[in-house]
């Protein structure tokens, strides 16, 4: 934009914050400025001078640091923000972080300082792994964009809620059962966009979230359309339920009885759900049909002149992302004891998506760190209130120009003669379809 | 829980609009054509600019429906400020109204792009998709901070009707709203038609859609041409704002996201990059809609455009008038 | 999976392809206009022809990426077995009938190691080893062996083309010329009867070049294994192959050994309708093969 050899940057910059002030100005003058109130039956203008002021005051100084700091004329850029020599330091200490992960998830609900609020929390983190994970099979190995990922989720809570109320089905006989339905749904959506790519694929799956929504919300009497469906059994311990009498869990095992036991239980049910899709996922990735989806991403032509069904191979990836869904939605279903389609709209899909690309597609970890970060700090960021998904779309925007490929952005080759080394995210591919 | 923002019980595209006098014994046929034509033009004008923008980044604009939120809001907003200063009467007003909205829309358009997607450009391809959706979350929330979440009704401010061929009692009646709409979108669509295929910025745009690096090597300004693409993709969603504002009468933060899908999903229909598939599929979905809830159920018309969005595409991969990806080997 | 219909008809034991009446239109255009020959077993066959004479298009047809207008392309397959490679679907084409194939733009796994493109390439029997991917995961089943066997038979491949040292290197991270010889190797992993090369040596040096020869010398007879290929590179055509085939705006205008085609005033004409200076060199490059 300038010359590099500019005397003082002062001047330019203040002229370029004070351009970027205006813009602010135009921006925020009649939306933040003038706000539409009722005034008894009509609509009236109220100004609000003073806030436009600050956000255009904020901008004028945040433009002002900038271009004296990280935008200064002349100033040598980076090429990427994290070298490869930190990335491969990265990578190695991240084999001994996901175990370190691990194993303070397993210890979390007895650390000290840790109740009822840090537990459901923990919860809710963990359920996003365990989609961002099933996810990740489609996205990151197989390269297939999906937008409509949470309606596998939805078919699986309402399984569970749908077989344990008219059967009386119990979680244990569900848990599988919802798995299966989720993944004959992946199947379902899988057929239609087979010979869809790209964006066409998209929307397809964004419609076909949609569709299955919809159908939640108008098909009363089947699932009990708006109003959901309530009193949703709780899962038992190995069939002692979490309960005060003689034959609950705590009189069982000699405690006393709390309702925070069954919390704990719930914890670590979800954790062990994430665990097993994990252990899958990684150990999908170095079998032949990992690779395949692997392959598909790099090039799909090339896949086919080699013998694989691009069919089939794209098929059980939509399966297979599918029923991990279908678990976290049964889960899910048990865990909130209520569910309706409030639940299940795009955004969720939406999320989901970034936890995975955030994440870096294809890394288990990079996934498990970004779930924790969104789904953390959006609970973190709880003070700001009405400001808070104003800062969640914006730091979205932000990581994405920060690290557009995500946390993790090398791949792990599935198998190695000598050494493993790590694949620049450059020279993959994320698919076309 | 994490808490989105959801849809929730609020005036929707599709249902007959509030301000709208039922009609009398017309039948369901022809208030349904007129409605779904009327609601097609809102859903193309839309559509324009996700194609637009698909054409020449070759990502989808995930945000431009909240664009077009903001441009129902700032129509609102503009009106009631040119009522207070005392110009009230209408046709003038809507004129100011139509062309400030378009000019202060156009500037959020253009911000967006330069803020979220003109630093991830060339980068992979599902960092911008992403950055759009957290402009989408952004925009829709700093309208309802800003704005307020309750729904924001207007009365009608263009009122009466025509009723036409009534002579033998198979007439059908057209409000005047409906009117503006369809005469001010085919003058938009034939406006942009000429500036897409007779302009210096028309050949820009397609140069840049052919292949960007070869347009910046023979002179052409890449990013000024694709800014000005946001700028006239936003200007057209506010003009849809504003008529969205006129036929329904009322705003509110949401409509963006219900907007966008839907004309999202006309884009597609019509063949994502092509302006008259945008405007084809525009209409195909508003009349799919409105027939499909004047014949069978209210509640499944989005349902049954979904389905139809499917089943074309299982047919015509690159929907009615987009260019078939051609398999090179 | 639907067994594809076995009535292919019998064709000579020497033969191990038969083009029939191949056409090919895509609307108005006949790319490849009724084209007939044989490609015989263990022979290099090579397909040559100016610009836009159709040649990638029977490539396509016979890699089955192109369903053919009109036209049979029979395939003796391994134990006698006889296919109908129009009526088999793209990826059955590699799987069942054996016939493997390379690019014109390299298509390689670019972000997986040249070990993992061996791999993929030995899907099929992987697969099936892994219990289609149940007993896999569960860790039953003879997975692991069969894996074992998949990564010797690649780390064999990658000698064969000296690439053994760069075996755990993204493929896209290879130079050019071990891009093509890898590709070549990937295909060969399939255990094709008919490997079919789209222009091997397009820009490729001569030390390159050179290995390239060995190399489809050493396939045809070490490993039996028959050879169609297009190329424009008339050093490499004349000296490698057994049979050549001459295409002209998607007609076969001569058919025979590199001698015989050399001497057909047909495709001197051909030749010499493109540009004069391009058949000067065409001679140029084929006198200085014969010497």
């Amino acid at each position: 934009m300038t010359t590099a050899a500019a005397p003082s940057p002062f001047p330019e910059a203040l002229k370029n914050a004070f351009v970027t002030a205006l813009i602010a100005l135009g921006l925020a003058a009649p939306m933040m400025g003038l706000v539409t109130v009722q005034v008894g039956g009509d609509l009236g203008l109220e100004p609000h001078c003073p806030r436009v002021a600050i956000a255009v005051a904020l901008v004028f100084v945040g433009r002002l640091i900038l271009n004296l700091t990280i935008w200064r004329p002349g100033r040598v850029k980076k090429v990427t923000a994290i070298s490869p020599k930190t990335e491969r330091l990265l990578s190695k200490t991240a084999r001994y972080l996901a175990p370190a992960a691990v194993a303070f998830a397993i210890i979390l609900p007895f650390l000290p300082g840790v109740g009822r609020g840090q537990i459901d929390l923990g919860i809710l983190v963990l359920t996003y792994v365990m989609l961002g994970w099933g996810l990740n099979i489609v996205v990151g190995l197989a390269g297939l964009l999906d937008l409509g990922y949470v309606a596998f989720y939805a078919v699986g809570a309402y399984s569970y809620a749908l077989l344990a109320q008219n059967f009386g089905f119990s979680f244990w006989l569900c848990l599988p059962l919802a798995g299966i339905l989720a993944a004959l749904w992946g199947v379902m959506l899988g057929f239609p966009v087979l010979r869809l790519r790209g964006d066409y694929l998209a929307i397809v799956t964004l419609a076909f979230g949609e569709i299955i929504r919809l159908v939640l919300l108008n098909w009363q009497w089947f699932t009990g359309g708006p109003n959901g469906i309530g009193g949703i059994p709780k899962p038992s311990f190995f069939g002692i339920d979490f309960k005060t009498g003689p034959d609950g869990f705590a009189a069982t095992f000699g405690l006393t009885f709390s309702p925070l036991h069954r919390i704990i239980f719930m914890y670590y049910l979800i954790l062990a759900l994430a665990l097993i899709t994990n252990y899958f996922v990684i150990r999908l990735r170095r079998l032949p049909i990992g690779r395949a989806w692997e392959a598909l991403r790099e090039d799909e032509i090339a896949c086919r002149s080699l013998g694989v069904n691009t069919v089939n191979t794209k098929l059980t990836a939509f399966a297979l992302g599918a029923m991990f869904a279908g678990f976290a939605g049964s889960f899910f279903a048990t865990r909130q004891g209520f569910i309706s389609p409030e639940s299940f709209v795009f955004m969720e899909s939406a999320l989901i998506l970034a936890i995975v690309v955030l994440g870096g597609m294809g890394s288990q970890f990079g996934v498990a760190v970004a779930a924790l970060l969104m789904i953390g700090g959006f609970e973190w960021f709880r003070e700001f209130q009405d400001y808070r998904l104003i800062i969640f779309g914006l730091v979205m925007v932000l990581i994405m120009v920060w690290r557009p490929r995500g946390l993790v952005s090398s791949r792990s080759p599935s198998v190695f003669l000598k050494e493993k080394k790590a694949i620049s995210g450059s020279l993959v591919q994320e698919g076309h379809g | 829980m994490l808490r989105l923002p959801n849809e929730r019980a609020r005036p929707s595209f599709g249902r007959p609009p509030p301000t709208q006098e039922t009609p009398p014994a017309d039948g369901v046929f022809r208030p349904a054509l007129v409605n779904g034509v009327t609601l097609g033009s809102i859903y193309g004008l839309i559509a324009i600019g996700y194609t637009m923008v698909y054409g020449i980044v070759g990502m989808i604009n995930f945000a431009h429906g909240d664009v077009f939120m903001i441009g129902a809001f700032l129509s609102l907003i503009v009106f009631l400020a040119l009522t207070s200063i005392g110009i009230t009467f209408v046709p003038l007003a809507l004129l100011l109204v139509l062309f400030v909205a378009m000019a202060l829309t156009a500037l959020y358009g253009w911000t967006v792009e330069r803020v979220a997607y003109r630093p991830l450009r060339g980068s992979f391809r599902l960092a911008p998709l992403i950055s759009a959706i957290g402009m989408s979350i952004f925009l829709q929330n700093y309208a309802q901070v800003t704005q307020g979440a309750r729904f924001k009704p207007l009365p009608p401010v263009v009122t009466g009707g025509h009723k036409f061929g009534a002579v033998d009692g198979f007439g059908v009646n057209i409000s005047n709203v409906q009117i503006i709409i369809v005469l001010l979108t085919v003058a938009l669509m034939v406006a942009f038609t000429l500036i897409v295929s007779r302009t210096n910025l028309g050949r820009a745009q397609r140069a840049c859609e052919q292949d960007r690096k070869m347009a910046a090597l023979l002179g052409v300004d890449v990013d000024r041409t694709i800014s000005l693409t946001f700028v006239m993709g936003a200007a057209l969603a506010s003009v849809a704002g504003l008529m969205y504002l006129l036929y329904y009468g009322v705003v509110d933060f949401y409509i963006g996201f219900v907007a966008g899908v839907k004309a999202f999903t006309a884009a597609v229909l019509g063949g994502i990059g092509s302006l008259p598939g945008a405007m084809i599929g525009g209409l195909l979905i508003g009349l799919i809609e409105t027939f499909w809830s004047a014949y069978f159920s209210v509640e499944y018309k989005d349902v049954a455009a979904f389905s139809i969005l499917i089943i074309v595409l299982i047919f015509l991969p690159s929907g009615l008038l987009g260019r078939p990806e051609v398999e090179k080997v | 999976m639907t067994t594809p219909p076995a009535d292919a008809p019998k064709l000579p034991d020497d033969t191990l392809l038969r083009v029939e009446h191949l056409t090919m239109r895509f609307g108005g255009l006949t790319a490849v206009d009724d084209v007939s020959f044989d490609v015989k077993r263990g022979d290099i066959t090579a397909l040559i022809g100016p610009n836009g004479a159709g040649k990638t298009t029977v490539f396509n047809c016979v890699t089955g990426f192109y369903k053919p207008t009109v036209g049979r392309l029979t395939l003796n397959g391994a134990g006698g077995r006889g296919w109908l490679l129009e009526r088999l679907r793209d990826h059955q084409i590699s799987r069942l009938a054996g016939v493997a194939r390379t690019f014109q733009n390299i298509r390689l796994f670019g972000g997986m190691t040249a070990l993992e493109n061996l791999l993929v390439a030995q899907h099929a029997p992987l697969m099936k080893a892994s219990g289609m991917t149940v007993l896999g995961v569960l860790g039953l089943g003879g997975f692991n062996k069969a894996e074992a066997a998949a990564i010797e038979k690649a780390k064999a491949w990658l000698e064969r083309i000296g690439l053994i040292d760069r075996a755990d290197d993204p493929a896209a991270d290879l130079p050019y010329g071990d891009q093509r010889r890898l590709e070549i190797a990937r295909a060969m992993c399939t255990d094709p009867v008919l490997l079919c090369l789209d222009e091997p040596a397009a820009g490729l040096n001569p030390r390159e070049s050179g290995d390239l020869n060995a190399l489809l010398r050493s396939i045809r007879k070490e490993d039996g294994v028959a050879v169609l290929l297009i190329e424009h590179d008339m050093s490499v055509v004349m000296e490698i192959s057994d049979h050549v085939v001459v295409l002209d705006y998607g007609k076969k205008i001569s058919d025979g050994t590199p001698q015989a085609v050399r001497e057909d005033p047909k495709v001197i004409a051909a030749y010499l309708g493109v540009e004069d200076e391009e058949v000067e060199a065409v001679e140029r490059e084929i006198e200085g093969a014969q010497a």
